[in-house]
């Protein structure tokens, strides 16, 4: 059981002209098991919540504390976070040029574990996690991200949550740029590692339909930087229906 | 024929082709003041398939196939006693890796060395040329790829810190025939290569690639370049580099020259380096001279940069470390051109002297 508790966050953003806030106070809980939407117009500060919580050096804490189980997060380098069982997949994963995906996927696996993962087990492991989401075995040969279609970017994220077995995920935006048909095997992924793991997910979007495969068990609404309302899924279906135009400009 | 020497015009520095190199680190071999050892020390390793010859040719036997405006290829030109010449007879396809090895201990005297290699028509070939130990070594590769051949030459430049390496690698290539050349510079005080292609014949096509890294104190140079002077051939470079280090120096030139005659002339130049730390320097000038509208296309493009952060978040964000992710990043740049090496043993020992220099340059 863990809890990633944040609180009165503030972030800004260092851009060449200097500084800019962005997020405003931010109170969240999450714990394992549980799934969370966080749902905001465009620009209101999502990503920006999601790298800062996973410790992006473009963003800087101004204000608040973020724990998991306690410990300091804003304390851990990027990588401790990751070993203190966080994960982000990203709205836009990074390509690595010249680095395989099976590589990269190892050399995750050796850090998160403490120790290399048997060769023999880990090729069966791998293959399941890039079979369970219609991944072409040729893939693992292929460079980090290069060349990937969004997505395929998308599913190898969610293939690495459900090989490296975080305790509670963030994902920003994995159901942007998915047809339905990936949107629904993605979603699959990210309900398998829930209940492998009893995986915590704060799950960020723009839009609902990914709600209807990966069930919310809170809906906080996003505007500004910070957390406006908050409510079940039925205040997902108040979004779905009136838009996100009551809380912006405020 | 010593008495030449007098007469070679020795750079002052103010040159355009020395303007880069630390003159005062050329043991000599650009002024004639170095006193040169009679000593061969390339040699073949292994056994030669059939069709393939590697022996030594005196001077008179085997005049020089170019000229080069280079003082130490004219040095070269003009002393080496004898040449070491591999052959590849016509139509044969060699399918294991030609092996040449130089491994010199200890501090002996300067060396200048002749290299013939010679591949005839329609043959098929890879050269690998290990270059390792202590040197003051002057040398001109002259590489011959006959008609309708295809040759790879690997030169590896592993040299001991100490060492000193200027050369010429001329490949003249005739028609519908390619060269692919992997050059590796990892080790050495000084090495200035000068990887350099005339086309004989329409047709012919040749890929230049390299990688280097530099680290604290040393000074890597190429100057490439390719002279298309026919009709339909075809160029490719790619060199990538990498430095780290106080004194760090790496100096990449790309002269294309594409001449009247060189109409269907298709050429694309590359350099990509790699800063890993502060105080080092990274030179990167990209010449293309066009003397033709005629042709199918002329490029180039040069960057120089440091890590990328977004990389290094994304492996880091995964549990990797950063030293680690640096390697993987540092690792991955490099692969593109080494991975083109058919040796894993070689590719493998390659990658893990980048990693110890990375490690030693604590970038
Ligand atoms: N590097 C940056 N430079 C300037 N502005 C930025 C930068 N990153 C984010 N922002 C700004 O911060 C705000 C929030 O961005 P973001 O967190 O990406 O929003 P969201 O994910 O909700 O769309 C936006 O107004 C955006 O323009
Ligand atoms: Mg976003």
């Amino acid at each position: 059981m863990s809890t990633l508790e944040i609180r009165g966050l503030e972030v800004s953003v260092i851009t060449e002209k200097g500084p800019i806030e962005i997020l405003r106070g931010v109170d969240l809980t999450i714990a394992s098991g549980e799934t969370h939407a966080i749902m905001g117009p465009n620009g209101s500060g999502k990503s920006t919540l999601a790298y800062s919580i996973a410790g992006h050096p473009k963003y800087t804490v101004t204000g608040g504390t973020v724990t998991l189980d306690g410990a300091n997060v804003l304390e851990m380098t990027v990588d401790e976070r990751a070993k203190a069982g966080l994960f982000l997949a990203m709205q836009y994963p990074v390509e690595v040029p010249g680095v395989s995906v099976s590589n990269f996927l190892r050399t995750a696996a050796t850090a998160l574990r403490g120790e290399a993962p048997k060769l023999r087990t880990w090729v069966g492991e791998v293959k399941e996690a890039m079979n369970a989401l219609n991944m072409d075995p040729s893939f693992s040969e292929r460079n980090v991200n290069e060349g990937f279609s969004g997505g395929e970017k998308k599913r190898h994220e969610i293939m690495q949550l459900e090989l490296l077995k975080p305790k509670i995920a963030i994902l920003d935006e994995t159901d942007s740029g998915l047809d339905v048909d990936a949107l629904r095997i993605v979603s699959e992924g990210v309900n398998r590692a829930k209940e492998a793991n009893s995986l915590g997910v704060v799950l960020i979007t723009h839009y609902t339909r990914i709600l209807r495969y990966i069930k919310p068990d809170f809906v906080h609404v996003f505007a500004n930087g910070r957390v406006v309302e908050e409510g079940g899924s039925e205040l997902a279906d108040k979004l779905e229906e009136k838009g996100y135009a009551e809380y912006v400009g405020s | 024929m010593a008495l030449l020497t007098t007469n070679y015009l020795t750079p002052t520095g103010r040159e355009e082709a020395w303007r880069f190199t630390p003159l005062r680190r050329l043991s000599g071999l650009h002024d004639g003041s170095v006193s040169i050892t009679d000593r061969k020390s390339l040699s073949s390793t292994g056994t030669l398939q059939k069709g393939v010859t590697f022996q030594r040719v005196s001077r008179e036997l085997l005049s020089p196939q170019s000229v080069s405006e280079d003082v130490i290829v004219q040095r070269v030109h003009a002393e080496a006693n004898d040449i070491a010449l591999l052959e590849i007879a016509p139509n044969t396809k060699v399918s294991e890796i030609i092996h040449l090895q130089r491994l010199l201990t200890g501090p002996l005297g300067a060396e200048l060395s002749r290299v013939r290699i010679s591949i005839a028509e329609n043959s098929q070939a890879t050269v690998l040329v290990e270059n390792s130990g202590e040197v003051v070594l002057g040398e001109d590769i002259e590489i011959y790829v006959g008609k309708g051949a295809e040759l790879t030459f690997i030169s590896l430049q592993e040299w001991d810190s100490a060492s000193v390496y200027a050369a010429r690698h001329h490949a003249m290539v005739d028609k519908d025939a390619s060269f692919t050349s992997i050059t590796v510079t990892i080790g050495g005080s000084l090495v200035r290569v000068l990887p350099t292609v005339d086309f004989l014949a329409p047709n012919s096509s040749a890929e230049l690639l390299g990688v280097y890294f530099a680290t604290e104190g040393q000074h890597f140079e190429h100057r490439i370049h390719v002279d298309h002077g026919v009709p339909n051939a075809k160029s490719r470079v790619n060199f990538k580099g990498a430095l780290a280090g106080d004194g760090a120096h790496t100096v990449w030139i790309g002269d294309v020259l594409i001449r009247s005659a060189a109409e269907g002339t298709d050429t694309y130049e590359l350099n990509r380096n790699l800063l890993l730390s502060d105080g080092a320097r990274a030179d990167s000038v990209p010449n293309l001279e066009i003397e033709t509208g005629e042709i199918v296309g002329a490029g180039h493009a040069s960057t120089t940069g440091r890590f990328d952060d977004e990389q290094l978040f994304y492996l880091m964000s995964r549990g990797i470390k950063m030293d680690d992710a640096r390697r993987l990043v540092v690792r991955g740049f490099f692969a593109e051109i080494i991975s083109k090496i058919p040796n894993e043993t070689v590719q493998e020992r390659l990658m893990n002297r980048i990693d110890d220099e990375l490690t030693k340059a604590g970038a």
